[in-house]
This record gives structure tokens, C-alpha cells and sequence, in this order.
């Protein structure tokens, strides 16, 4: 149970200097995964959970500042030297982004981009990156890998494409894989598709994986533990099957009554979020959500509530006036 | 529940599509985007249209306002043929019809002020009065839920993209259409701005009394809004039906997938790992017979001799499959 971190994120904050003033993206985080576990982050638009995923894979844009630390396998992200950070990403700590299009390269064959990774970081001699690569592309369920290997992105279809990325990704067997929003572009039977062959991957090598998302039915049944992120903060942090079952946070109430659902009946009204996300230039003093909130009282207009553990150690959240009845009709 | 047990065919149809056909030409191929859709959508009715990426669902849209010629087939729009018309009888018509795109921010022109946007249908349409255009304006932007004096005089970027939305519902509601195909208008949206904006749909329905198409990928969202469901795959309709029903027992094997990939927010529901592998085929060369079938756990060798014709499976469903999961009763 006590196994040290594999991935822990402290007191990280990202700030970006824009024409509009300072915007704070992310905001005091804390969080940390285990060896071979699956966090979901999910959050709206503009939340700051990409821009986290950024700060832990210190990809941010050069103006954004930085502070807190990324302690990844024993060692600061954020002070680590340049080389250093190199080696490790791509080989340790991989990521796969929303759009497959833009993270391929348009002019290189799939062949020639997983050879790249293999032998970039695993020092493979000519021979052997080639065995491996067909191997690579037969895992993520490509049929025919020799003949993808010789074709350009723009050949594949969005799903095939997704799979490419997946399989460069994997191909250094990574300790934590960063997924942001993986099938956010992708059509609903291939989204399960990708979701099925990233879960199937991870159990068979003990990898622990970040998944980001908009869309908490993606998190469900998929993760481990769920981080909600409002304005920059995570606002309420649980084991999966706890999250859903005693949201303490009324943001995470919210967003989940939100979604249509598939056994409602036709026409139903949907409990609509009124408002919509403050703007991050302008910090709000009290809680973020405060101003949609159905609960919120005085004290959530004037103090920013912490996120502590409330009555398990494991299920922290922020707020002053958590929903105490159990969610759902007979859980 | 439905309260209409009649075939839909015999209720009031404002909008009749037969046996619509649309191609289209790229480097000397021709792809099948819609072959052969027929569809009725009742006065007062929503009928959704999903299918995923590339299954004609918005041609189709574009084809029932003429913005895409057909190759064949006809679509009536209360008792009129618009593949028959053309310049200024077709732009009468198309006053009735309006169109809600799903990119807010890239439909509205980022170079003019809200109150032009908005009025320029009236513009075009005839209204000379620039009071009575300003008046009108005013009310459907109220409808939608912005306040006109804050509104009117800003410019598309100074809105988010669910506000874009809204005015992008009130530029379509300006002419006080009859019919609004709206091609998925919540999918750029987040999750809690496009709860508010479905629920403001039904609001407009009800108030403007509209008839809506309502395309969009995501089932749970066309259920949401639809009275019934049209499922298309490769530009071939595969089921239609009453939603409820439609939901409940599927006779497409194509439906039933599409539902069971839903991603559930329940960590009880594990997610199907049965979903069927491959990809949609290329419309340019879709498969003989049935367009699924190449994905189909169901399918035999008569599924790629013959195409199935859509045939009745229960009171108002319809699906065309030679193997459906519910036998007609």
C-alpha cells in the first residue's frame, strides 16, 4: 500500500504573462501516482490540465513560469539538466497527445519515426529497430504492419494514426505514460477502441499512466484514482469508485448531472452549470466555483478552501460545504 | 413515450427526403457520401441523425438546403421540391430553413458587430426598416438568454464559445424559420456549457415552435433532444425509430454498437471489451451488399450480395439489416 511514488507533483504552479495580465493556469497541485496506476485528470476547457501534464513533462511554453516540484523516479524534473531531461523523455516518461496529425510528422514514414525513438534511446543497432518497430505496430492491433511501415500519417485514418503515436510512445517501455485527451478527436467506436488497447497495455507492462480528459464517463471504469480540476486547482481528489459514489464536491456534482445520459428519457431538462469558468486573469478571492455554486455562503465569496482529506485519507476536496447525502439511488 | 402510435410516414411531414443520392467528385474518384436516404420529419418533431466521422450525416444536412446538389432523389419541404429550385424560389424557401453549425466561433464573422450579424438575415431577406430589424434583433437575443444592450455592439471574439453558440441560435431563429437543422451544435461546447445550450434548443423549439434535424456523433446527446433517431453508417441509413425504443432494443448490429461504446459515468459499468475491431471503410470504395458488414459479428454471404432494404422490425422502427437483432412482430 505504502509504496513510494512513482510520480509526485508538489505545490506545482504555472503562470503565463499575457497582454491581459498574469494568468495562473495551474495552481498549488499536489498530487502523486503509484507504479503501474491510472489517475484520471478531468476538467472543462481552460482548467489547466493540460498545462499541468505540460509542467510534469517540462514542455511548457518558455514564458510560463514554474514553481513546485516534479519528483519523477527519485529525481526534480524541474532542476534536472537539459541532456538529462532528453534522455528521460521518450524513454521513461512518454505522452500522447489529443491530435495524432500534429504530433506525427507529416514527411516521415511511420517506419522511420519509430526507429527514430528505438534507436534514440535504446541504442538499437539497424536490425534489430526494424524487427521491433513491425512488432510495435502488430501490438497497438495495426493489421498489416510491414506495408503501414512505409506509409506517410496522412495515409492512416485518425484511429490508425492514434495507434502510430500509441506504439512510438510505448516503444522504449515506459515507466508513466501522460495521455491528454487521447480520443478527444477520435469517433466513439474507435475511441473505445484506443481506450481498450491503452488499459490492455498497461496492465501487460506494469505502466502507470495519466489520463486526461474532459469526459468522466472515459474516466469510470478506467482509473484508479480521478483528480477534478476547476480554475487551475484540483478541487476534489478520490479513488474511482468512491469519487462517484460520494462526490463530496459540488463542481464534480455538477459536471456529472451535466452529461446527458443514455437512459433518460427523451426531452428530460439537464441540470445545466449556470455561468461558466472565471477568467484566469482575474483571480476570484474566494472558492473558483463559488459564483455557479447552488451551496455556496458567505465564507466561500471571501476564503479559498484547501484541499484536505476529509473522512479517508485517500478522498481530499475542497470546500466548505461538501454534499453529504450519497450520490446515485441505491449505491 | 411516444403518444403517436401511426407510422410516422402518415403524420404531417414537413420534410420529405427520397431516395436522396449525393456524390462527390476528388481526384477523379467519387465518393458516396449519401446514397440512396429516405427520411420524414414530422411538423413539431426532432428527428436526430448520428453516425460517426464521414457516414454523409452533415451532406445530408447541406443536401436538404440545397447547399450540396443531389445526383438524385428528391427532399419536399412541405409539399415543395427544392432540388427543383433554383435563385430566388429556392431562397424564399430557405428563409423557413435555417442551419446552426457546430464551430460557433468560426460561423460568426470576426469582423462585425453582433447586431449586424444577427440582422443581416433580415437584410437579405427584405426588411428594410432599420428600427424594425434593431427591434427583432433585440427579441431573439433576449430569447437565447443576452442581454442586447451588452451584446449588440461587441464582436464575436469578445465571447466564449458557448455564448458564440447562443448567438449563433438567435441569427437562425431572426427570420422566425419553421425548420432548424442544426449539425452538431454542442460538440466544441464543454460539458457544462453544453448542457445549457440543449436545454436552450428545447426551450426555442417549444417557444418558436420548430421542427429540428438534429445531427450529432454522440447518442446520449441526440437522445437527450430527439423524438426519434436516425442511425446512418457509410452513407446508408441503418435504422430509424423512436428514440426510447430505438435505445432500448436496436436491430441494427451497427446501433447496438454504437451504444454499447458509450462511455458509461459509472465505475460499476465496465466498459464492453467486446467492442468490434476495424474502421469505417472508404466511401469511395464501400463494401458491396451492407455497408457494415465488413464489421459486422452477424454477417453471411448474403450481406455482401444484396443491400438490405430498410423493412419494419416493430411499430415505427425500421432498420436495414438481412440479420437484425429484434425480429419483426
Amino acid at each position: 500500500m505504502t509504496e513510494p511514488a512513482l510520480l509526485s507533483v508538489e505545490e506545482v504552479s504555472v503562470d503565463l504573462p499575457t497582454p491581459r495580465g498574469n494568468l495562473r493556469a495551474v495552481d498549488h497541485v499536489d498530487l502523486k501516482i503509484g507504479a503501474g496506476r491510472t489517475l484520471g485528470i478531468v476538467g472543462e476547457s481552460g482548467c489547466g490540465k493540460t498545462m499541468l501534464s505540460r509542467a510534469i513533462l517540462q514542455l511548457l511554453p518558455k514564458k510560463a513560469k514554474l514553481s513546485g516540484r516534479v519528483m519523477f523516479d527519485g529525481q526534480d524534473l524541474v532542476r534536472l539538466e537539459p541532456e538529462r531531461l532528453r534522455k528521460l523523455r521518450g524513454r521513461s516518461l512518454a505522452v500522447v497527445f489529443q491530435d495524432p496529425m500534429t504530433s506525427l510528422n507529416p514527411v516521415l514514414t511511420v517506419g522511420t519515426q519509430l526507429i527514430e525513438t528505438l534507436q534514440e534511446h535504446l541504442e538499437l543497432d539497424g536490425h534489430a529497430a526494424k524487427r521491433r518497430r513491425a512488432e510495435l505496430l502488430a501490438a497497438v492491433g495495426i493489421p498489416a504492419p510491414e506495408q503501414r511501415l512505409m506509409q506517410y500519417p496522412h495515409q492512416l485514418s485518425g484511429g490508425m494514426r492514434q495507434r502510430v503515436a500509441i506504439a512510438i510512445a510505448l516503444s522504449c517501455e515506459p515507466k508513466l505514460l501522460i495521455a491528454d485527451e487521447p480520443t478527444t478527436a477520435l469517433d466513439v467506436t474507435i475511441q473505445a477502441q484506443i481506450l481498450d488497447l491503452l488499459a490492455r497495455e498497461q496492465r501487460r507492462r506494469h505502466m502507470a499512466m495519466i489520463l486526461i480528459t474532459h469526459d468522466l464517463g472515459v474516466v469510470a471504469g478506467r482509473t484508479d484514482e480521478v483528480a477534478v480540476m476547476y480554475a487551475g486547482r484540483v478541487v476534489e481528489r478520490a479513488p474511482t469508485p468512491a469519487l462517484f459514489k460520494k462526490m463530496r464536491m459540488p463542481y464534480t456534482e455538477a459536471l456529472l448531472a451535466a452529461i446527458p445520459k443514455i437512459d433518460a428519457a427523451p426531452h428530460t431538462p439537464l441540470p445545466a452549470i449556470s455561468g461558466r469558468p472565471p477568467d484566469p486573469t482575474r483571480p476570484i478571492q474566494g472558492c473558483s466555483f463559488s459564483p455557479r455554486c447552488r451551496y455556496a455562503a458567505d465564507q466561500c465569496y471571501r476564503e479559498k478552501p484547501l484541499l484536505a482529506a476529509a473522512e479517508s485519507l485517500d478522498h481530499q476536496y475542497a470546500c466548505f460545504h461538501p454534499i453529504q447525502i450519497t450520490a446515485g439511488v441505491d449505491a | 413515450m411516444m403518444q403517436d402510435s401511426q407510422p410516422s410516414g402518415s403524420r404531417d411531414p414537413l420534410l420529405k427526403v427520397e431516395n436522396l443520392v449525393v456524390e462527390y467528385a476528388v481526384g477523379g474518384k467519387t465518393i458516396h457520401a449519401v446514397s440512396d436516404v429516405s427520411l420524414q420529419v414530422a411538423r413539431g418533431e426532432t428527428l436526430g441523425l448520428v453516425g460517426e466521422s464521414g457516414c454523409g450525416k452533415s451532406t445530408l444536412g447541406r443536401a436538404v438546403l440545397q447547399l450540396r446538389r443531389a445526383v438524385s432523389g428528391r427532399v419536399l419541404f412541405d409539399g415543395h421540391d427544392l432540388t427543383a429550385m433554383q435563385g430566388d424560389a429556392l431562397r424564399q424557401m430557405r428563409r423557413r430553413v435555417q442551419l446552426i453549425f457546430q464551430d460557433p466561433i468560426a460561423s460568426l464573422n470576426p469582423r462585425r458587430r453582433i447586431g449586424d450579424i444577427i440582422a443581416e438575415p433580415l437584410v437579405i431577406s427584405g426588411v428594410k426598416d432599420p428600427k424594425k430589424r434593431q427591434e427583432l434583433v433585440c427579441e431573439v437575443l433576449s430569447a437565447v438568454g443576452l442581454d442586447p444592450s451588452l451584446v449588440i455592439g461587441r464582436l464575436p471574439h469578445e465571447f466564449s464559445g458557448g455564448q458564440c453558440q447562443r448567438i449563433c441560435i438567435a441569427r437562425a431563429l431572426v427570420l422566425n424559420p419553421e425548420f432548424i437543422i442544426c449539425d452538431e451544435p454542442v460538440s466544441a461546447l464543454d460539458v457544462s456549457i453544453r448542457a445549457q445550450i440543449l436545454n436552450l434548443l428545447e426551450e426555442m423549439k417549444a417557444r418558436y415552435g420548430l421542427t429540428l434535424l438534429f445531427i450529432a456523433h454522440d447518442l446520449a446527446v441526440v437522445k437527450a433532444v430527439s423524438d426519434r433517431v436516425a442511425v446512418m453508417y457509410l452513407g446508408r441509413l441503418c435504422e430509424v425509430g423512436p428514440s426510447e425504443q430505438l435505445f432500448a432494443r436496436p436491430a441494427h448490429p451497427y446501433t447496438a454498437l454504437l451504444i454499447e461504446a458509450i462511455p458509461v459515468p459509472d465505475p460499476d459499468v465496465r466498459p464492453a471489451e467486446s467492442v468490434p475491431v476495424g474502421e469505417p471503410p472508404s466511401p469511395i470504395s464501400p463494401p458491396s451488399g451492407c455497408r457494415f458488414r465488413t464489421r459486422c459479428p452477424r454477417a453471411d454471404q448474403r450481406c455482401a450480395d444484396e443491400v438490405p432494404e430498410l423493412r419494419k422490425v416493430a411499430p415505427d422502427q425500421f432498420a436495414a439489416c438481412h440479420h437484425p437483432l429484434i425480429a419483426a412482430g
